[in-house]
């Protein structure tokens, strides 16, 4: 059972959250996106053997965060609030 | 063999008595005893069969790597492939050898070691091969097994489960681990002690030493005196089995007088293995005859339950702690005869039938004797260190794997660490402590020195004469290693898979070494080259309740529970889990089509009541809540009026519909997601990733209110005369309360929320109110209800309401393909011009193929019985059948009195008035594809 820090909440048991995707696959945006790049958005992961930066959810407090880990031998590295970009 | 009790030196009392049953025959035991050390009291030479062959076995070992003692437990409770030498004996238990029918001592299927040569690795599955594996397979299961489980025999204890952290978590109670805990304990550590024996002590509550001026038992107790002043945390009996991501350890404590063991999830800061060394059996032919024994165990049984293991011993080994074993017997007056492979001589040849009689040795001389005592070197226990991704290191000097690399906050000590004797043992666990900053205040003071572990190499080797066992518990030989060999199955992990070596219940401990190096030697590698296999949890079986605790029966998966739940046991309700809620399915006694086909009718004709709390109500506040309305729905929901309610879809970005429901808009900036009931968490969740992804957060608020509201809906033609005499405080007239509409009314002290919404396609209200409140609002509506001819309404009943709708249930009457188009709603995607969830997956090449599956209502042709659900749409093609799509939902409706059903079904809305062919089960009938809507299609009733 993995420890995931929740920058709201501090550490919590991995059973809380629920992984939300690559951090970065930005949603492409406009009215002429082409069919493979929003088939890479859907579909194309990264998959990265070693670091890895990811959105996750605290579903205890709902809140999203980013967080870097590394997928061979899943230390967390960092968790912190997004940025908010729509402000 | 004749092993039998002869008391142990110096013993202060003598036990009580104990008494209990072992294949039906009695034993008697002293209290303290294990299953095995009573067995051997009463000499009890043959303890179970093996696996394969069905030989006879005896005790090997005195702990967790026993290979051979495996019991059942039928009394005091049932404990299935039990190791007798790790479980206490106590009176009055019942206890059964394993894969031997009908007794251990005379196994019926004990021919089958005759035809041993026959029977190589994997001769199952060549030979069973033809016509099916699986006729044979419940034969051969049956003969070559373990324990018997009785499904009936359901523990009704459930078993704790705790959750610690702590400093230094020790595993492993013997000499290094009790100067381990001492040493971090002096320091003010919080420390947690554990050791799978009965005891703490290890190898100091069987071998002679003087430590700190006094014997190995007067420094136990000592030490523990110190622990306990110190509140340190001492857990006897208790398994470390797993050690696990983010330093998750995981033990397994046996309780005694519990059925059930306690699971503890410790977080330590740092964890010292004290995990000692496991010996290792000799390879010599027959050396699987019962009375040949671990010489380790041999002296544990002789110091700790004082039986001698035989009268007449030969020892044999390849090291200097045997030699020592071999003194310390012989001090204690048993007649041993130590073979010394140092000194040239070996053992060939164990002979006897069914128990050992006497040993060939290597220079031809035969020696009688009624046990053999082998020590074929020491492996040290370092599952935890391999789990926690630790490699191993080949020791020359060892013969041996020991710990290589360290592992980030774990370290070894004692003879984990490859130390066997008592010096080494304090030393290495100093440099242990030493990398976790831990400094002893004194070493502990030895007399005597250590002995000379000096082990010359006796490996398995190939083509010795004989049978020669390597895997006690699963029958692996040296002639099945040099099959795999031949066979070319020479990687480790072929190997094991091959032949089954170290896949039994004891995880090869006593075997995997040995068979390594046989291999080694077959493919001319160095030991190290072969490798070992990968080490997982658990370290020894863990009980399945243990790893449950609570999470069993009705705790596994607990339904939500409505608040009006006694009221509707009250009405003689049938509740049935829908989408993780308890819900009515249907109520009264009657039997269930006739109470559903009535409360079908009596909604129809007059007004039916239904709880509809599980209903989502999930508000969306703030300024910029309209705006985010039209990106999370497929539907435009900005240009809804306050007091307004619209239907609308909700899409994943691959464009497939989630979820359906009504919004509901409250004020300018307050709207309500009434989401389907199954679908709360989800929606809640997706509503809080765009919120938190796309959208001001200071300027939009999401709160889940479906918890604290219950919703009870009044639907049918006198629902509003019903409504209008229990009082809401508001004119529901159709001007001032249009369907599609939302209004605040009260009900006594309290406001309730008033929506003309309808699931059924009568005129409907939901009425949603405080869920404290609900049942005083639920008992006056059931009152009034009574003059109206009123039904209380069960799910199936509303089932069948919506699909005469021809509405649909997102999940079942969809699939994952579904797209907002193939359900009939096209005209957003032609007309709304804001960006939506899932937009552009609708213009792809797929979204838009015209072939696809669409919601159709299906009519049956052919008489009466409606169709089963899941039954496909087929036509014939050249090629064969094909699938046309498939059959959603199928009722009877007693409102047309025939039965209807929808489907999904390709170019469905287009071929209105065309028959198809419907397959179930190899059957064929007729269907007549027509609009979903096969009742009131006009919509005249909403306002009847
Ligand atoms: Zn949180």
């Amino acid at each position: 059972m993995q420890l995931f820090p929740c920058p709201f909440c501090g550490p919590r048991s991995e059973s809380e959250f629920h992984f939300g995707g690559d951090f970065g696959n930005l949603r492409p945006e406009g009215s002429d996106v082409s069919a493979s790049e929003w088939s890479a958005y859907l579909h194309l992961r990264a998959n990265p053997k070693g670091s890895s930066s990811e959105v996750w959810m605290h579903m205890t407090c709902g809140e999203l965060f980013r967080m870097d880990r590394n997928t061979v031998d899943n230390t967390v590295n960092s968790s912190a609030e997004l940025e908010d970009t729509h402000r | 063999m004749t092993s039998f009790r002869i008391g142990r030196q110096g013993e202060p009392a003598p036990a009580k008595t104990i008494r209990f049953s072992f294949d039906g025959k009695d034993v008697t035991g002293l209290e303290g005893d294990t299953i095995a050390s009573a067995l051997l009291a009463n000499d009890i030479a043959i303890v179970g069969r093996s696996f394969k062959y069905h030989r006879p076995r005896g005790v090997w070992g005195a702990g967790v790597e026993e290979p051979n003692a495996i019991v059942d437990i039928d009394m005091p409770s049932a404990v299935r492939n039990a190791r007798a030498t790790t479980t206490p004996a106590l009176d009055g238990m019942v206890v059964r050898s394993v894969n031997a029918h009908p007794t251990a001592a005379t196994d019926r299927h004990a021919f089958l070691d005759r035809f041993a040569r026959f029977i190589p690795s994997a001769f199952y599955y060549k030979t069973f091969m033809w016509p099916d594996w699986h006729w044979f397979e419940p034969n051969i299961r049956k003969m070559a097994g373990l324990g018997i489980l009785d499904p009936t025999a359901i523990s009704v204890e459930r078993a704790d489960q705790v959750n610690e952290e702590c400093d230094l978590l020790v595993i492993g109670g013997g000499p290094a681990g009790l100067f381990a805990a001492r040493t971090a304990s002096e320091k003010g550590k919080k420390v947690i002690i554990c050791d799978d024996g009965f005891h703490f002590g290890g190898s100091l509550l069987h071998r002679q030493a003087n430590i700190d001026g006094g014997d190995g038992p007067a420094w136990i107790a000592a030490t523990l005196n110190v622990l306990r002043d110190r509140g340190v945390q001492l857990l006897a009996r208790t398994t470390a089995f797993g050690l696990y991501d983010h330093g998750l350890v995981a033990l397994n404590e046996i309780r005694p007088g519990k059925a059930s063991s306690r699971l503890w999830r410790v977080r330590p800061t740092n964890v010292l293995l004290a995990t000692g060394a496991i010996e290792r059996p000799l390879p010599f032919a027959n050396n699987d005859l019962p009375g040949v024994m671990s010489a380790e165990a041999g002296l544990s049984y002789l110091r700790r339950h004082g039986i001698a293991v035989g009268r007449r011993v030969v020892l044999a080994t390849n090291n200097g702690v045997g030699v020592e074993t071999s003194r310390e017997l012989a001090d204690a007056g048993i007649e041993v005869t130590l073979v010394d492979y140092r000194s040239g001589r070996r053992l060939m040849v164990a002979e006897g039938s069914k128990r050992v009689a006497g040993v060939k040795l290597s220079d031809g001389t035969r020696v009688a004797a009624d046990a053999v005592l082998v020590s074929g070197g020491f492996t040290p226990t370092l599952h935890l260190f391999g789990q926690a991704k630790g490699k191993l290191r080949w020791d020359d000097d060892l013969l041996t794997f020991v710990a290589g690399d360290p592992v980030p906050r774990l370290s070894a000590g004692g003879a984990a660490a490859g130390s066997f004797g008592l010096t080494g043992v304090f030393e290495s666990t100093a440099r242990a402590l030493a990398s976790f900053g831990l400094t002893p205040r004194a070493m502990p003071k030895i007399v005597g020195r250590d002995t000379d572990y000096g082990i010359v190499a006796a490996w398995p080797e190939p083509n010795m004469s004989g049978r020669v066992w390597i895997d006690l518990q699963h029958d692996v030989t040296t002639k099945d290693i040099e099959l795999a060999a031949r066979e070319n199955f020479v990687s480790v992990e072929h190997l094991k898979r091959y032949t089954t070596l170290g896949m039994a219940t004891d995880q090869g401990k006593t075997s995997n070494l040995n068979g390594l190096a046989l291999m080694a030697q077959l493919t001319e590698k160095a030991i190290p080259e072969v490798g070992t296999t990968t080490y997982r949890p658990p370290f020894t079986p863990v009980p399945f309740t243990s790893l449950a605790g609570v999470t069993s029966g009705s705790l596994m998966n607990p339904p939500r529970r409505l608040v009006l739940e006694n009221e509707h046991f009250a009405a003689g309700a049938n509740l049935r889990e829908y989408g993780g809620w308890l819900r009515p399915a249907w109520y009264g006694a009657e039997p269930e089509a006739t109470a559903i086909n009535r409360e079908v009718r009596q909604a129809r004709d007059s007004v039916a009541l239904f709880d509809a709390s599980p209903l989502g109500k999930i508000e969306v506040l703030g300024p910029q809540a309209a705006e985010f309305m039209d990106f999370v729905y497929y539907n435009t929901m900005s240009t809804l009026k306050a007091g307004r309610c619209r239907y609308g879809f909700m899409l994943s970005e691959s464009g497939i519909v989630y979820d359906d429901g009504v919004l509901v808009r409250l004020e300018e900036n307050r709207f309500i997601v009434s989401c389907s009931s199954s679908h709360v968490p989800g929606v809640y969740a997706l509503l809080e990733e765009w919120r938190q992804d796309r959208f001001d957060r200071k300027r939009l608020f999401i709160h889940n209110t479906t918890a604290d509201t219950a919703t009870l809906t009044v639907s049918g033609p006198k629902s509003r005369a019903l409504l209008e005499a229990v009082g809401l405080g508001i004119d529901l007239g159709d001007k001032n309360l249009p369907h599609m509409a939302t209004a605040w009314g009260s009900f006594g002290d309290d406001t309730v929320r008033i929506s003309r919404v309808s699931f059924t396609g009568d005129r409907s209200y939901e009425i949603s109110i405080r869920a404290d409140r609900a049942k005083h609002l639920w008992k006056t509506l059931r009152r009034r209800g009574e003059a109206f001819n009123a039904t209380l309404l069960g799910l199936e009943a509303l089932m069948v309401l919506r699909a005469e709708k021809g509405f649909i249930v997102i999940g079942k009457d969809s699939d994952g393909m579904t797209r907002p188009m193939d359900l009939g709603a096209s005209a957003p995607l032609a007309k709304k011009t804001a960006e939506f969830i899932g937009k552009r997956s609708l213009f792809t090449e797929e979204a838009q193929r015209p072939d696809r599956n669409q919601l159709v209502g299906l009519e049956v042709v052919d008489g009466t019985q409606p169709f089963a659900i899941g039954s496909h749409g087929v036509e014939s093609t050249p090629a064969g059948k094909r699938s046309l799509g498939y059959v959603t939902s199928s009722y009877f409706s007693a409102t047309l009195n025939r039965p209807i059903a929808l489907g999904l079904i390709e170019r469905g809305a287009a071929r209105h008035g065309e028959e198809i062919d419907v397959q179930h089960l190899g059957q064929i009938r007729r269907a007549r594809l027509v609009p979903p809507c096969v009742f009131d299609p006009s919509g005249d009733r909403l306002n009847g």
